[in-house]
This record gives C-alpha cells, structure tokens and sequence, in this order.
C-alpha cells in the first residue's frame, strides 16, 4: 500500500485541472442558482459552448486561440438568451425544464454525423486545441516536476492560469452581490413580485445573471479544451451539471467561496477514495471488488457524503443554518 | 412616533372638503383624479372577475376599495398595477395612458403597491430591504456595480434615508436582523415602509390590516394618515369597516366585478346596495333583529 502516492495523487487532482473546471461551472451557478434562483440543469451547455469555440475556431477554421475564447463568450451570452427570452418570464420551473432538455440537444448536436465536418462528430475535436496559449508558458523548458503534485510544464501553466481564472470570477462575484445589483438579484430569489413592485426590471435581472453564469461556465469549458487538446461530445453529459450543484451545495450557496471550497472537497473526495480503494484492492486489502469497480464505487461514496451533507448540515460549509430556518416566504 | 388621533390633518380636512360636495354614485368624475379607468374588464374562464366601467380616484386623499370576498378588489389592484393583464380596458396615472405597461415601469412613475400575503424578503435584512426600495440607484446597473466608489455615496444617503424611516415604523432595532424573523405585523410594516422608499405619489395598500392585532392595527392607521399629511394618495383594500370608517376619505364598494357603490364612508355605509351586497338582499326578510341590529352599524356607529 503505497499512502504517499494516494495523498500525492489526491491533492493533485484535488486543485487539479478538474477542479478547476467544476469549479468555475459551479461559480455560474453561484450566480444563477445561489444569488438568483434560477434553477438552470443545463450548465453543461455553457461548458460545452466554451470547449467547442475553442475546437471549431482552432481546428475546423485554423483561427488563433483568442478569437475563439471570444467566440466562446459570444456564443453563450447567445444560449443565455435563447433560453432566458423566452422563459424566464414564467415561472422558475421553466427554465429548469428548458435547460436540461437545451443542453442534451447540445451534446446531441455537435456528435452528430450530420456535423461531423465542423464538430468532428462522436470523436470530437483532437488536435492542438490550446497551442497558442501554451506557446507563452513562462515555465523553463527543461522543468520537471514540483515536489509533491506531478503535473506536467504544460498541465502547471493551465493550473496557474485555471486557478488566476477562478480568483477572477470569485472577485467578480464578490463585488457583485455586495452591490445594490447584487441586493436586486437577491431580492428575486426571495420573491421576484416584490422586486417588480419596487421598480426594478426583474426580467432584466434575471437574464444578466443568467448570461453572467453562463459566460463564467463557458470558462470552464475553454480551461477543459486546452488542458485537454481535446474536446470530446459525451463529456458533456447532464452529469456534469449535476456535479456541479453537488460542489456548490457542499461549499455552500450563496457563498462567493462556496464553489471554490466545494470543488476542492469533491475532488479530494472522489479522488481519494478511487485512489485508495485502487491501492488497497492492489495490496490485497479488499478482495471482492475488481479495479474496474473503483470508478463506480467512489461515485457511491459520493452519493452517500452528499446525503449525510443534507441531513447533518444542509447549508453547506460556509451557509448559516439560520438563513436556512427561515420561512421562504 | 406618528400621531394615532383620529383627527385628520390639514392634507385630510383638504381631502375631505375637496370630496364634500361630490354626487355619492358609481364611477363620480372626482375634482382632481390620479388614475382614471374605463370599461376595465378581466374575466378567468367563463367568471368575470373585474368588469369596471368607470372608476376614478382622488389625488391626495385615502380611498378605500372595500366588498365582499370575490368581489374583484385583488384582481383589479393586478391589472392597475400591471400585475396581470386586462382583457380590455384603459387606465391613466397622472394623466399618462398606462394600461399594458410593464408593472415595474409603473412603480417608478410613482404608482407603488403592497400585496395581501406580505412580501418581506426573508433572507436579506431589514436595512437590504428598505435598500431595495430606492430608486434610481447607480450601483444597480451591472457595470457600475463593480466599482463602489461610484455608488458609495448614494448608498450612504440611501441607508440614512431607511433609518429614518424605520424609527417612524418603530423597526429601527431591527435594521441588522434578516426579515424573515420578523413577526407578521413587523412585516407589514417593512414593507409599507419599504414601499415609501420608492416615494410613490399612489400607494396602494391591498388588506394592509389581514392578520395584524388591535394595537398595531391603531400604529398602521396612523401611518396610513400620516402618508397622506406627507401628500401620497393612498388606495387600500380591506374588510374591516371600523377602519375604514375611520380613516377613509372616500369609499368605493366593489359586488361581483363592478362597482356598485362609492361616496364617503357615511353614506356608503348606509346605502341598501353596499348592505346587500355583502349581507344578501333578503337578509333581513324573516329575522327583524338582524336588520336592527344591521341598520345601527350601518349607521357607522363604532359600537
């Protein structure tokens, strides 16, 4: 049983490129969820946006890196409206329904055959996706590796400029809801009547944070195609969705730290526990279950810690259960 | 404190003298009219909730909207503020045509409203609540709200602004607890307060006494005058005619969707119509005792 390699392993994925990414998707819907209450199931599709401007402008145009991160903002302020415009006038249930349903249709999309020529169909988009931006790697060439997280030159500059990305957004986010916006956006998640009747145009509102959101996911999906070189359809399941609530209730919604506490406790959790049970399965400690078993296992276990959160202390790590006590309405 | 005497100030002996010689019969042009509705009509299926034909109300004074349950009090506050929207009809406010515009557009030019079952912001503070109301805010637009030197100032004045008025609402002790922990008069309170941070010029109260106890019920009337000392015109709902009799200035009866009655709270009190509305034409035809009994309050005797 090799321990330091379970703890070297779990940290590294722990604020690894993953989290990253989970992380600024759940930092969307901070915004979208947590400050506004707008349920969107459909994060996924932010995400997916910002990987695929980024696989289609660099490989299927051969454009530079910069436009397509552009693109990418571009195109989910687009999503955002077309699915805000005409939703989010209704009630919150809509757009719940809307996204979830939106964001499949995307993934459905783009591995069609029938677009196979412009998203590469069930194999995606394979190539050198982020060359221009690891083309400014400060890192010296001949870089190994940090002492205890086993990154690569090229994963440690994504890392760096992941983790500046997600300083950014929380900043941003900070600033935001200690403003009079943020204390509109609030005050429509309490009850958007009353919000109306103060003059504020809630419908405004909404969509703004849904695009805000939306933008700060797509982030996320732009981090993942030039980390990865790579951006692959099935990726962008509506589990990812749901991963990202599940970080951003662990960490606590409505919490401007919430998302970036939560993404590195579900990484530590899934990663640590596929880590350990692949160690103690291999040193003989656990006999019924086979390698293949771990992946599943370790989701399980988050299963169960998501539950026993919601029992024990349902407002998360940073929320106050006296906001939680208080009746809705 | 605001006074609780029930003697009007100068804005309500202006009121009621402005409204003294007036005919007492459904849909009366007024002197000087702050909304003004026609053939306004709302029907859900085969009901018809609202079916005014015209109906207008008096700058500066107290009108109350009274009439049994179902009567269309609620759904036609909706469509005047914008709330829901009419099948047919048209409204001014201040003379401007304001029928089909958007409920949050009508609040800014002045016409603010409160609901039935409170809307207190649960989860913000009193003083995030009464924030909201202010109008006008830079630090509401999404640019500007990054960067708080812009709105810092505005939000100082905004705050001083709320303390103010939540010493008047005696909830000033409360500037730092969520909403939510307020008690269910303590509510109604924020958010008529919070309304007045919107400086409305029409305040429209629906059942601003539901569920609230005697005493407070006396603090809240004396807010309601004093909004009319300050020269807001004040629309409200409610069932309780004592208080209506005490504080109104005017009085429009609404039966079944239309309005069947309107003069000052004497007379409309008195009126066989308003009586049979909210008691049944035929109540009175076997028991006597009722319709004594009846005929004494009608009288507008307080008991």
């Amino acid at each position: 049983m090799d321990w330091s390699f379970v703890l070297t392993q779990t940290l590294t994925q722990a604020i690894g490129i993953q989290a990253i990414i989970y992380c600024l998707a759940a930092i969307g819907l901070n915004v979208q969820f947590g400050y506004t209450g707008l349920l969107n199931f459909g994060q996924v599709a932010f995400v997916a946006a910002g990987s695929y401007a980024v696989g289609v402008i660099v490989l299927t145009f051969d454009l530079s890196l910069w436009l397509a991160i552009l693109v990418g903002i571009v195109v989910a302020t687009i999503i955002a409206l077309i699915l805000g415009i005409p939703t989010l006038r209704l009630r919150a249930d809509y757009l719940a329904i809307v996204t979830i349903a939106f964001s499949e249709l995307v993934r459905l999309t783009v591995r069609s055959i029938a677009f196979r020529d412009v998203f590469g169909g069930a194999q995606g988009l394979n190539g050198k996706l982020g060359q221009d931006f690891h083309d400014t790697n400060p890192l010296p060439a001949d870089f190994q590796s940090l002492p205890i997280l086993s990154w690569t030159r090229q994963d440690l500059w994504v890392v760096i400029v992941g983790w500046i990305l997600v300083a950014f957004f929380t900043f941003l986010v900070w600033m935001l809801v200690r403003s009079p916006w943020g204390r509109i956006v609030r005050g429509i998640r309490e009850d958007e009547n009353a919000v109306v009747s103060l003059g504020k145009n809630v419908f405004a509102y909404k969509l703004q944070a849904l695009i805000l959101g939306g933008i700060i996911g797509a982030f996320g999906g732009i981090v993942w195609a030039v980390a990865k070189q790579s951006v692959q359809p099935d990726t962008f399941r509506p589990e990812f969705t749901f991963f990202a609530y599940t970080i951003l209730l662990l960490g606590g919604a409505a919490r401007v730290m919430g998302p970036v506490v939560g993404a590195i406790l579900f990484w530590i959790v899934l990663a640590g526990t596929g880590e350990f049970l692949g160690q103690a399965i291999q040193a003989g400690w656990i006999d019924f279950l086979q390698p293949t078993d771990v992946g599943n296992i370790r989701f399980v276990l988050m299963g169960s810690g998501l539950i026993a959160l919601m029992v024990f202390r349902p407002q998360g790590i940073f929320g106050d259960r006296r906001e939680l006590a208080l009746d809705a309405k | 404190m605001p006074s609780n005497d029930t003697v009007p100030g100068a804005r309500g002996e202006a009121a009621r003298a402005a409204l003294a010689d007036i005919e007492a019969r459904p849909g009366v042009p007024k002197p000087d009219a702050i909304v003004i509705a026609d053939h306004v009509r709302r029907s859900f299926g085969g009901l018809t909730a609202v079916d005014v034909e015209h109906v207008e109300i008096q700058r500066g004074a107290i009108t109350a909207l009274i009439g049994p349950n179902g009567a269309g009090k609620t759904t036609f506050f909706n469509l005047i503020t914008g709330f829901d929207d009419a099948d047919e009809g048209k409204w001014s406010f201040n003379g401007r045509q304001v029928a089909g515009m958007a409920p949050y557009r009508l609040a800014r030019i002045g016409m603010v409203r409160t609901f039935q079952l409170t809307k207190a912001l649960s989860r913000m503070t009193v003083m995030d609540n009464m924030r909201l109301g202010a109008k006008g805010q830079t630090g509401e637009r999404f640019f500007a709200a990054i960067f708080p030197f812009l709105w810092n100032g505005q939000e100082k004045s905004i705050a001083e602004r709320s303390v103010g008025l939540l010493e008047r609402f005696n909830l000033h002790e409360k500037v730092d607890d969520f909403a939510g922990s307020l008690s269910g008069g303590q509510r109604k309170l924020l958010e008529m307060a919070r309304a007045l941070m919107a400086d409305p010029e029409l305040i429209m109260l629906d059942e601003p006494m539901a569920g609230v106890n005697p005493a407070l019920k006396q603090s809240l009337l004396g807010h309601i005058k004093t909004m009319r000392e300050e020269g807001t015109t004040v629309l409200f709902v409610e069932h309780d005619m004592d208080m209506v009799h005490d504080i109104s200035d005017w009085v429009i009866v609404m039966a079944q969707g239309s309005v069947i009655a309107e003069g000052p709270p004497d007379a409309v009190m008195k009126n066989q119509a308003v009586i049979d509305a909210y008691l049944g034409a035929h109540h009175d035809a076997q028991l006597t005792e009722t319709g004594e009994a009846l005929t004494d309050s009608a009288d507008g005797d307080p008991r």
